[in-house]
């Protein structure tokens, strides 16, 4: 159905606290005029995130600045509610110049679904959708977290920036012109190259020289922050988009609506995790993989390279996490905090499934995703997170070997 | 290039507010994993309980600063019990991610629409330390002392924290000393042996965590009311990160490592973000990259650089014994 079109205007009382401070603020409403609340608005800057707020009960929305300058101020499309869009061909994002003291209004034009009158039943139907195309797309970069811990005990802190790597690679190749698809496959490989260099250059030696598990989880966290930032550096703080990226219009069958790229990614992710599960169980590589996590001492008896092993994973990791990230960087855009947002649900989705357990990460990405999704029924979208986190939580309180895990003592 | 005015503001902020609230944060942090041994990752929750329950008992319910203390504190226990009675039966790194978990719900909770009648949403509370400042003996204008200036209210920010700083550096020092030091470091060194012997390591494994997460209180409410502004996204977990290198910087398991790394940090990341600010106005080295070289941007890497080095290198510290097995090693 034909989308209408709408506004978004409206002076915005400036709260007085910031009368003297820059800011750009705005009003969401549908078609109809009625208020959308709840939509996440970022405004960045050159050299990074400046700042975000999400749309209130009557829509209104502000971003306080720290300073003038040019920004760029972005309706994050995902956390929309469902049946409404940006109306085709307006920007997601506008660019802003905002003088000393000055509050600018920024204008989205947003259009609404036709069929407004969804039933609760259809509501929670589509939502199941989305959750499990974003289970799927957190199952493609957890089974990499996953399988890493098993082959090496190490919680790679830094594979949210995999994540990004892959994403950022794949726009900088796309955008020299190489065609999207190309580009995805070239920065896997070489998303998956850097992360076997890690592990060559950076884990084994600190395994050789007999540094803790504690304190390799820590130089973790200092890889990630070093990746992001230089990431940052040269990728810059305004969220890009693929160049064979475009808007389209959802097809609609029964209660769900998908749009065809999300349809295409979400058989994609199902194929990537089906090959892996396959690749796991049905080769001697596979089997190797999973006898290291299962009992290293045992599987180096048995003449297992366990070393080799932990290269080939992290290789693994990292390429899985690079198509995740493409993934994710075609569903939203792509930015240098997306791996950051990510991993989070990563960690939750490992745990509950089932620290080490790659099928159990499948099992929890899919939970977590599902939670995430169906809560924004209920929930503000922005809260997402917290419930996967909480369920996380609790999960460590009352099983914390998570589904599929080792019955082992965890404490 | 002005090498000296680099030097002075390197100084300046490794002796400032900043430098003292990070070094109750590190002291908790210290006493948390560095004697006992726990990986705590969500130390900036604590730092935003201690922060909020002091600027939301003023400005919301009209209470005396010291009420706000109180209620930080408070809050800052209660997060401890909570946190700790699902999480220290477990690992280590289910500690760590549960607690990096349970910050970032905080910092969610506290910027999210529903939760802003009480917290004020994503642009926090500003200017609500009045009263504090009222107690300012030194005035608002310039103080200089050997070449560096401060003004009067940072001074009296800093003050206040360094005595804190001062104050809790004395009870640890105690406390190490005691037999309940002892047993922390046991627990650190050989949780089943410490059971075997009969202590109840939950318990004190608890305390450490309850006591640590106080310090981090403190520290959050110097932090925020020196800069008379909080908001929920002050605390993002990177903050966390920073009072680990600051405290792996200084030495983890030391008396003064926490508040020599703080100074060390502090004086490290200003001093690199005025040397990059001199060569930026200097020569056009900005437009070099795509985002822009950010001096934020540098701070961070030299952060992650010093975090990945020290536990290649020397995972002690500066102050920690070389040989030392690391602390905490595999079953921690």
């Amino acid at each position: 159905m034909v989308l209408l079109a709408v506004l978004a205007l409206l002076m915005v009382g400036a709260p007085a606290a910031f009368a003297a401070g820059e800011q750009v603020q705005g009003r969401l409403v549908d078609g109809s005029g009625n208020p959308v609340a709840g939509v996440v608005l970022v405004a960045s800057k050159q050299g990074g995130d400046a700042g975000d707020a999400r749309s209130g009960k009557d829509g209104r929305w502000v971003i306080p600045l720290t300073e003038p300058g040019t920004y760029d101020v972005a309706i994050r499309t995902d956390t929309l509610p469902s049946g409404i869009g940006i109306r085709e061909g307006t920007p997601d994002h506008r660019t802003v110049d905002i003088a000393e003291g000055e509050t600018k209004n920024v204008l989205f034009s947003l259009g609404e679904a036709a069929q407004s009158g969804t039933s609760w039943l259809g509501s929670l139907a589509q939502h199941l959708l989305d959750g499990i195309r974003f289970g799927a797309l957190i199952g493609v970069t957890a089974v990499g977290l996953s399988l890493i811990f098993g082959a090496t005990r190490l919680i790679n802190f830094a594979h949210g920036e995999l994540v990004t790597l892959g994403a950022v690679s794949a726009w900088v190749l796309n955008a020299s012109g190489l065609h999207l698809l190309l580009a995805a496959a070239v920065s896997v490989v070489l998303v998956g190259a850097f992360s076997g260099a890690l592990e060559l250059g950076l884990w084994r030696p600190m395994r050789r020289r007999g540094v803790g598990l504690v304190s390799m989880f820590i130089a973790s966290i200092g890889v990630a922050l070093i990746l992001r930032q230089l990431i940052l550096m040269f990728f810059g703080g305004a969220p890009r988009s693929y160049a064979q990226y475009s808007l389209q219009r959802a097809i609609t069958v029964g209660p769900f609506s998908i749009t065809p790229r999300d349809g295409i990614i979400l058989v994609l992710s199902l194929a990537v995790l089906s090959a892996v599960a396959l690749m796991l169980t049905k080769t001697r590589i596979g089997t190797k993989i999973r006898a290291v996590a299962d009992n290293r001492v045992l599987a180096e008896a048995s003449g297992i390279d366990s070393e080799r092993i932990g290269v080939l994973v992290w290789v693994l990791g990292g390429g899985l996490a690079a198509a995740g990230g493409i993934f994710y960087g075609l569903q939203e855009l792509v930015s240098w905090t997306m791996g950051l947002n990510l991993l989070l649900l990563m960690f939750a989705a490992v745990i509950l499934g089932g620290l080490g357990s790659a099928f159990g990460a499948f099992i929890g990405a899919m939970v977590i995703g599902i939670l995430a999704q169906v809560s924004t029924m209920f929930f503000d979208s922005e809260l997402q997170v917290v419930w996967a986190l909480g369920l996380m939580i609790l999960t460590l309180l009352v099983r914390p070997q998570g589904i599929l895990g080792k019955r082992e003592r965890v404490g | 290039m002005d090498i000296l005015a680099v030097f002075g503001d390197a100084l300046r902020s490794s002796v400032g507010p900043q430098a003292a609230a990070f070094a109750l944060v590190a002291m908790g942090l210290n006493l948390q994993f560095g004697y006992a041994g726990l990986l705590n990752f969500g130390q900036v929750g604590f730092m935003l309980i201690g922060g909020y329950g002091l600027a939301l008992s003023v400005t919301r319910f009209g209470q005396p600063l010291w009420v706000g203390v109180v209620v930080g504190l408070a809050g800052a226990i209660a997060l401890g019990l909570l946190l700790g009675i699902p999480t220290l039966r477990l690992r280590g790194d289910y500690l760590a991610i549960a607690t990096l978990g349970a910050a970032e719900i905080l910092r969610l909770s506290f910027r999210s629409a529903g939760a802003e009648p009480l917290t004020y949403g994503v642009l926090g509370v500003q200017q609500y330390a009045r009263g504090f400042y009222a107690a300012n003996p030194f005035g608002s204008g310039e103080l200089s002392l050997f070449g560096l200036s401060m003004t009067g209210t940072q001074v009296w920010i800093a003050l206040v924290g360094w005595l804190l700083v001062g104050l809790f550096f004395a009870v640890t020092f105690v406390l190490i000393r005691s037999p309940w030091g002892r047993i922390l470091r046991a627990i650190r060194d050989d949780e089943e042996a410490t059971r075997a012997l009969g202590k109840n390591v939950f318990s004190y494994k608890m305390q450490a965590l309850v006591f640590g997460g106080c310090l981090a209180a403190l520290g959050g409410m110097v932090l925020t009311v020196s800069s008379q502004s909080i908001t929920p996204d002050a605390f993002s977990s990177e903050l966390s990160f920073f009072a680990f290198a600051a405290l792996l910087l200084g030495g983890r398991g030391t008396l003064g490592g926490p508040i020599l790394g703080a100074m060390l940090f502090w004086f490290l990341a200003s001093g690199a973000d005025s040397l990059l600010r001199q060569a930026m106005s200097a020569g056009g080295l900005g437009g070099t990259f795509a985002g822009g070289l950010n001096s934020g941007a540098v701070r961070f890497i030299l952060v992650g650089l010093a975090l990945v080095l020290f536990m290649l290198f020397r995972a002690n510290g500066i102050l920690g014994a070389k040989q030392r097995k690391p602390v905490g090693s595999d079953h921690a």
